[in-house]
């Protein structure tokens, strides 16, 4: 017999922390799988954020450095400006990316920084226990936004994907899902696409993962999987909004 | 004076541009910054000299962004360094406190100005508390360099990236307006100290396990070691500990200051021992660790003691709890303006009259 | 050898340039020397000054509220600063902008340089700065007027190169200004 899926090299043999049906497991596997397939796990050194993934170091068999809450992209920044021959991603939620972080993603993308900065959008605060996102969706309920989000007042989520795009120096731009097979296996190639780029020292990528946090959106992982289909793909479109694969 | 010397290697340079040439000759190739008065010397000298050594340059969006690049680029090994006045220090402490707690070395310098708020932009030493008791979150200290003149600017640069290494900590270097902005002649003597390994650098795992460097610990009783341990390294730190006495073998009261307030009184002293009154002075160069032993030793001898400071009283607890009980402590203040060396000599002949009338 | 000088006048009469180079010349004469200039939004106002400290031994303040020397290239300098000066200090005025009867504190030694004047019939009237430096430096031989020279090709900027010359001969005008007046007394 030939095993035809196995657990990714750059990925340790532990279980995940994370509550069934969230989708960081995916997207780690993802990212270990593309680390793997273009031969860089010596090379790269991750940054880990705050928030759910914060253990990053402990599922990556690769070099990890835990940033301050949002300043992944700087301290990105610093690893790569200061050791070039290093492969350096950030991984880091709502939370961290666009609202603590926003100033350090959006200049860290443009200045064309070679990095690949993958955002888990879940529209909610995951590890603090279900508090308001700068991605959560109109009218959605969290605990502090108890009647449903307002736009007016509480704000409309923000389109990451869309505003780094809009920047001149970023080379990859990339909105995905992983709630289906199909979806896994296009932002598998988005995710490949960001490390390549860097590979290649063709410059900044980001990929954006709609995500499902069925503890804190009190669903079931398939509810929270339908939920993604039916509430976040229409509010966030996927699709590749700069470069190409 | 060696005349050789003094004509083929003196320079005459600003205090934060010897902070700049410090750092670069001590093999700082990283540096992060952002505009603030009366630091910008600093990020105006590395953008310029950073490339031509085969360094990295970049001007942040915040100060906090700056100290976070400096914190990445030294997880990776690299000397790093980042610089401002006290308004952007306040926004550093986030990363300096993960730095702390991760044992990232780094330097961070501090050329004070006036505060609360935005303050003022001449110099101050309001952030005495903020340097020495850590600064930021948590229970963590940073090694604290205080030069007096811009030599020391330029020689304590260079020592900071030593401690910060060997100690695997963030080492503040305190300089003020007054010591930024002037200019003395400099002996650019280049870099004695030695670059040691770095075994937790992260560098990629190529051909070892697998390395992180956090600061998060929640499993029972991590926490505490983790803590413990610190205490211990700031413990061993000790050793590092610099002081000047400036004329006091023979002093019947001494003052004890640092910066550019013990530059200005060293004026105010000789004008002091010209009217015949045996004042001497003791200027710790560390902050943190605080020269207490040594203050106590003096105070065997001495029990008048003045302490001068720019701010309404800070260094003068750490002296306080130095010096022998029974020994007098008094403050001289200046918050918020520079002294002038004939105001600190009356406050030192109305104090040395009244308990030697 | 103690010697401490405050240079005031207005933005652009090179008032910090002057201090810059007079730090210079101190320390190419291996001794001992701070200048401090004024800074931050005090540059802003128009106004510009600078302390320079030149010493053989160690120097203790940088800052100095009663100097021994002052020079002033204008009015508000002479009111600022004259009333500061010590007790038998030497108190330089630009006579070119400042009307000597104006200045009437008691108990310093005056000297009074036209120093823009004396920049123009050396060919570039503004480089007065030049010319109350080598008055200053004349009357109180706190440095060789060979040494600002020598200062002067390197502290000059590359873009004001073609100047050295014409800020010599102001250096020159100044010193020989004062040279003149001592040979009359």
């Amino acid at each position: 017999m030939k095993p035809v899926f196995k657990r990714p090299k750059s990925l340790y043999d532990v279980p995940f922390h994370y509550c069934p049906g969230c989708h960081h497991g995916i997207a780690h596997r993802l990212i270990a799988e593309a680390i793997d397939a273009l031969g860089i796990q010596e090379r790269v050194v991750a940054v880990a954020s705050i928030g759910c993934s914060v253990f990053l170091y402990d599922y990556f068999a690769v070099d990890v450095l835990e940033a301050p809450h949002g300043r992944a992209p700087a301290v990105g920044t610093g690893i790569k400006r200061a050791r070039p021959e290093s492969i350096v991603f950030t991984y880091q939620g709502d939370g961290d990316l666009a609202a603590i972080g926003l100033a350090e993603t959006i200049h860290a993308a443009n200045r064309g920084e070679q990095l690949a900065v993958f955002f888990i959008n879940n529209t909610i605060y995951g590890m603090t226990g279900g508090q308001m996102a700068p991605t959560t969706l109109p009218g959605q309920k969290t605990t502090t936004t108890p009647l449903g989000r307002r736009v007016i007042g509480e704000g409309a989520p923000l389109k990451m994907a869309e505003m780094i795009a809009a920047l001149k120096p970023p080379a990859f731009v990339a909105r995905v899902a992983v709630n289906n097979s199909k979806s896994i296996f296009q932002a598998k190639k988005a995710v490949q696409q960001a490390f390549r780029i860097q590979v290649e020292g063709k410059g900044y990528a980001f990929v954006e993962f709609l995500s499902a946090c069925p503890t804190n959106w009190k669903m079931t992982p398939c509810e929270a999987n339908r939920h993604v289909s039916e509430a976040l793909i229409p509010e966030f479109p996927l699709g590749i909004f700069k470069g190409d694969l | 004076m060696r005349k050789t010397e003094a004509v083929y290697n003196r320079k005459l340079v600003k205090g934060n541009e010897a902070i700049a040439l410090g750092a670069i000759a001590a093999g700082c190739r990283f540096y992060a910054g952002y505009p603030i008065t009366p630091q910008n010397e600093i990020p105006e000298f590395m953008a310029g000299r950073m490339p031509a050594v085969g360094g990295t340059f970049i001007q942040a969006e915040s100060e906090i962004a700056a100290i976070s690049m400096v914190m990445g680029a030294a997880a990776t090994g690299a000397r790093a360094m980042t610089s401002s006045s006290s308004p952007g220090i306040s926004l550093k402490q986030e990363a300096i406190s993960y730095m702390a707690g991760s044992e990232i070395p780094c330097v961070v310098v501090n050329v004070c100005r006036s505060g609360p708020g935005l303050g003022g932009i001449s110099a101050s030493q309001g952030d005495y508390f903020q340097a020495t008791r850590g600064g930021g979150h948590g229970d963590y200290r940073t090694f604290v360099l205080a030069p007096h003149s811009v030599q020391e600017s330029y020689d304590l640069t260079m020592l900071a990236f030593d401690i910060a290494d060997r100690y695997r900590t963030p080492v503040l270097v305190l300089s003020d307006a007054v010591l930024g902005q002037m200019k003395e002649p400099v002996y650019l003597r280049g870099y004695k100290g030695r670059e040691i390994r770095k075994p937790w650098a992260l560098t990629g795992a190529k051909g070892r396990k697998a390395r992180y460097l956090k600061s998060l610990y929640l499993n029972e009783g991590e926490l505490t070691a983790r803590n413990w341990k610190l205490f211990r390294k700031y413990r061993r730190m000790e050793k590092e500990i610099r002081y000047e006495m400036y004329l006091t073998e023979d002093a019947e009261a001494i003052v004890v200051a640092f910066g550019c307030a013990a530059r200005i009184l060293k004026t105010s002293i000789q004008m002091a021992r010209t009217k015949g009154m045996r004042v001497g002075m003791f200027r710790p160069i560390s902050l943190f660790p605080f020269p207490s032993q040594a203050l106590a030793a003096i105070s065997n001898r001495v029990n008048r003691f003045l302490v001068c400071e720019l701010n309404t009283g800070q260094m003068v607890e750490d002296v306080r709890l130095a010096v022998k009980p029974g020994a007098t402590v008094e403050s001289c203040l200046c918050p918020g303006y520079i002294p002038t060396p004939n105001e600190l000599f009356r406050e030192i002949k109305k104090r040395y009259l009244a308990s030697n009338p | 050898m103690y010697f401490d000088v405050i240079i005031s006048g207005f933005g652009g009469q090179g008032i910090l340039f002057m201090g810059n180079l007079l730090a210079h010349a101190a320390m190419l004469e291996g001794k001992n020397v701070t200048y401090m200039p004024a800074y931050g939004p005090e540059m802003r106002g128009g106004a510009a000054n600078c302390t320079v400290v030149v010493a053989d031994e160690e120097i203790g303040s940088p800052v100095i509220y009663h100097p021994h020397t002052a020079i002033v290239m204008n009015r508000p300098s002479l009111y600022k600063f004259g009333p500061r000066l010590l007790r038998g200090g030497l108190l330089v005025v630009n006579s070119s902008l400042v009307d000597p009867a104006e200045v009437i504190y008691k108990g310093i030694n005056l000297l009074f340089v036209p120093a823009n004047d004396l920049a123009r019939e050396a060919g570039d009237d503004r480089l007065g700065n030049m010319a109350a430096l080598g008055a200053l430096i004349t009357k109180t031989g706190v440095v060789r007027l060979q040494s600002l020279t020598d200062a002067l090709s390197e502290v000059i900027q590359k873009k004001y190169r073609d100047l050295l010359p014409v800020n010599i001969k102001c250096l020159e005008k100044g010193a020989t200004y004062v040279k003149n007046l001592k040979s009359q007394i």
